[in-house]
């Protein structure tokens, strides 16, 4: 069966594996252009925030590519994602497409239906379970991989002397990572792939700004959604640290780290309430980046997403408590590289200044 | 502690809770404050504090307690969570951190109660929050037992004026003064509407301009979530494939589904607030349930604080204009008046 699955950031080649060696023909959306989004803006609700865009657009893209099921995660609430399949797939229904959403929520709060859906795809790949164990370990290892090169070259990019150059490697990972396939090949992909980020040439007498990045987590992760801002930031010689990479979010979903905890507690002064979505967690990782010596941090969020406003209307008593300057950004379809290019040169210049103060 | 004031603001959910809290205080010997109905002052006071990516709504209760802050010594901004034994359906993520918003963005607030009201959990979940807010203001004992008994007797006569179809304002007037409702105003109608949204917008008269008044005027009769009984609107949960997450989208929809399948309407109007982020799944939902349910007249209105009463009656006066036409064209579709 042909399936697709939602495009955030680099994890298709790890999904890319999965539902492969699960027996079925993996459907990669082109990555996310223009095109996609004026797809998915054209269907999608008007005040919908442009994740849903973004992935309604990547669906249509793949079900023009022969997509039968696609496969996503659901969730419980109160942040919309948690409604974005249902409400998608009505919507690919009302267009005459007969491709089904197969939604994954919370194993947790629906063990039989998670189990009897994973089953089915089992048995229409004619896979059993030991075969989707041996098959998760390493996509999930992929997945920690890839990440891991990730936050490798957004540590590397401030240093490098010659601009441009850690993104053209990056690539040539990404390139190198969609290869391997047994856990000891992935290993090696990665040790590789680490290498050859190191080897870029770079000047460590330099001592950039520190910028964290926070906010939801759709785009933090998938570069078009932000507008690669990270990688910009690197190139204007400004070192910058997400607070969130999907390998981290679904180890913390799944319960299995509990780094979150440390972040509620943070935000406890500020917000006393889990709002859904990652509103809690920008409150709290402001703080931390705060007591972390960052010279500041910036918010990235969907324009009408609920969480990300109620954590922009308590942000400026943190900035203002922790002395730490923070600015947001609400992203939609019609923001432009250059303009979010003036907004961050305008505020790395404001933390540069501040620093220099602070060290005159 | 006698005759502490306790400010309410008059937005959000004022329009459904109100006679409960009032009754409540009144009861421990409290004098309840309420913000004038909205107008352009707390509205402009609201757009000033709020942050400016909020929702109308969200402005407006900034504005309402930026008003009240120097008129009483307590505020009363409890925090919404859950009102009913359901593990996923909350309040708006607004609601959960209104006051935590409020709080970081209007200055030299009172003293602020944000009880959670979470009533998913345990037995009697109410009183135990009637209890927590009682002891906020030193109160407790018999003196609270019997408040929120009287409280909620208030509540329920009050509900039943809103199902009866009393304006939400009438309703409360009525049931705190202990009276029979002043029946609305009767007009000539050839056509009933269904108004759907949430409370705070369609029974506040100042963000809406009126719209039940205007709506009579124009020979049509609204019919709102509130009007539809307490049991049938529950029934009507079976028609989505999950739940939604929020209390008030919840009602909207299966609203919708009720006038959709009794089909006593001739067609629905979505009340929406700009940016409102729940509405934007709820709309598109509507949207599409109307379509292939009997090919139903949708129309969203969405207000926010720039909207203007000419812009918005220009579009319904179309709307209605267009199911009236369509009436006379074909007889068969309009049969179901009451």
């Amino acid at each position: 069966m042909k399936i697709s699955f939602p495009i955030i950031g680099n994890s298709y080649i790890a999904f890319k594996q999965l539902i492969n060696d699960l027996g079925h023909e993996p459907i990669v959306a082109p990555m996310p252009t223009a095109r996609t989004m004026s797809l998915g803006t054209k269907y999608s609700p008007e005040f919908a925030c442009i994740p849903f865009k973004i992935l309604l657009g990547t669906y249509l893209e793949a079900i023009e590519m022969g997509a039968e099921v696609i496969v996503t995660s659901g969730g419980h609430g109160p942040c919309r994602a948690g409604y974005y399949g249902i409400l998608q797939q009505k919507i690919i229904e009302d267009l005459g497409h007969d491709t089904k959403i197969i939604i994954f929520d919370s194993f947790a709060k629906t063990y039989k239906d998670f189990i009897s859906k994973l089953s089915w795809l089992l048995k229409t790949g004619k896979k059993s379970w030991w075969q989707l164990y041996q098959a998760f370990k390493p996509a999930w290892m992929k997945l920690k991989a890839l990440d891991e090169i990730e936050i490798y070259s957004h540590h590397v990019r401030p240093y490098e002397i010659n601009s441009g150059e850690t993104t053209k490697a990056y690539r040539k990972c990404l390139e190198i990572m969609d290869e391997p396939v047994s856990k000891q090949q992935i290993r090696e992909a990665k040790e590789v792939c680490l290498e050859m980020l190191k080897e870029i040439p770079q000047d460590s007498s330099r001592n950039p700004l520190k910028i964290g990045v926070i906010g939801e987590i759709y785009v933090l992760i998938e570069p078009f959604a932000n507008l690669d801002l990270q990688a910009t930031l690197g190139e204007m010689g400004v070192y910058s640290e997400r607070s969130m990479n999907l390998f981290h979010w679904l180890t913390e979903n799944t319960k299995m780290s509990h780094h979150e905890k440390a972040i509620i507690e943070s935000a406890q002064p500020y917000l006393r309430q889990k709002i859904g979505g990652h509103g809690i967690n920008s409150i709290g990782e402001t703080v931390m980046y705060a007591q972390q010596d960052f010279d500041g941090v910036i918010q990235l969020a969907p324009f009408s997403c609920i969480p990300e406003i109620v954590a922009k209307g308590i942000l400026p008593q943190v900035s203002h408590d922790h002395g730490i300057p923070v600015m947001t950004i609400f992203l939609d379809e019609m923001m432009g590289k250059a303009g979010m290019q003036t907004r961050l040169e305008a505020f790395v210049d404001l933390l540069q200044q501040k620093r220099d103060l602070k060290f005159a | 502690m006698a005759h502490l004031k306790i400010g309410f603001p008059r937005a959000l959910f004022y329009y459904l809770y109100y006679p409960f809290w009032y009754t409540f205080f009144t009861e421990l010997g409290c004098q309840v404050v309420i913000s004038q109905p909205t107008n352009q002052y707390n509205l402009n006071l609201g757009v000033a504090e709020a942050v400016n990516d909020a929702c109308l709504p969200i402005k407006l209760y900034h504005g309402h307690v930026a008003e009240l802050k120097e008129k009483v010594d307590v505020m009363f901004m409890p925090r919404m969570v859950k009102v009913r034994k359901m593990e996923t359906e909350v309040f708006c993520p607004k609601f959960l951190g209104l006051p935590d918003m409020v709080r970081n963005s209007v200055a030299d607030l009172p003293q602020i109660i944000d009880e959670k009201i979470d009533l998913s959990k345990g037995r009697y979940p109410l009183w135990h929050v009637c209890k927590n807010v009682a002891e906020g203001i030193e109160q407790k004992g018999f003196t609270v037992r019997r408040a929120y008994q009287k409280a909620q007797k208030c509540q329920v006569k009050f509900n039943n004026y809103l199902t009866m179809g009393i304006e939400a304002q009438a309703a409360i007037d009525a049931a705190i003064a202990g009276q029979n409702p002043l029946q609305p105003q009767k007009y000539e109608t050839d056509c009933n509407l269904a108004i759907l949204g949430y409370p705070y917008l369609i029974y506040d008269t100042f963000v809406n301009a009126g719209l039940f008044e205007r709506l009579g005027r124009m020979g049509i009769k609204p019919w709102t979530v509130e009007m539809v009984p307490p049991d049938r609107l529950e029934a009507q949960a079976k028609y989505l494939p999950k739940s939604l997450f929020w209390h008030f989208s919840n009602r909207t929809m299966r609203a919708t589904f009720y006038y959709l399948h009794e089909q006593r309407v001739d067609g629905i109007i979505h009340l929406t607030a700009f940016g409102c982020g729940p509405d934007a799944m709820v709309d598109k939902l509507m949207e599409l349930e109307a379509k292939h349910t009997g090919r139903m007249p949708f129309l969203t209105l969405s207000l926010d604080e720039q909207t203007g009463e000419a812009g918005i009656y220009t579009r319904i006066e179309a709307f209605v204009d267009m199911l009236r036409y369509r009436r006379k064209n074909h007889e068969n579709i309009f049969s179901h008046h009451r």
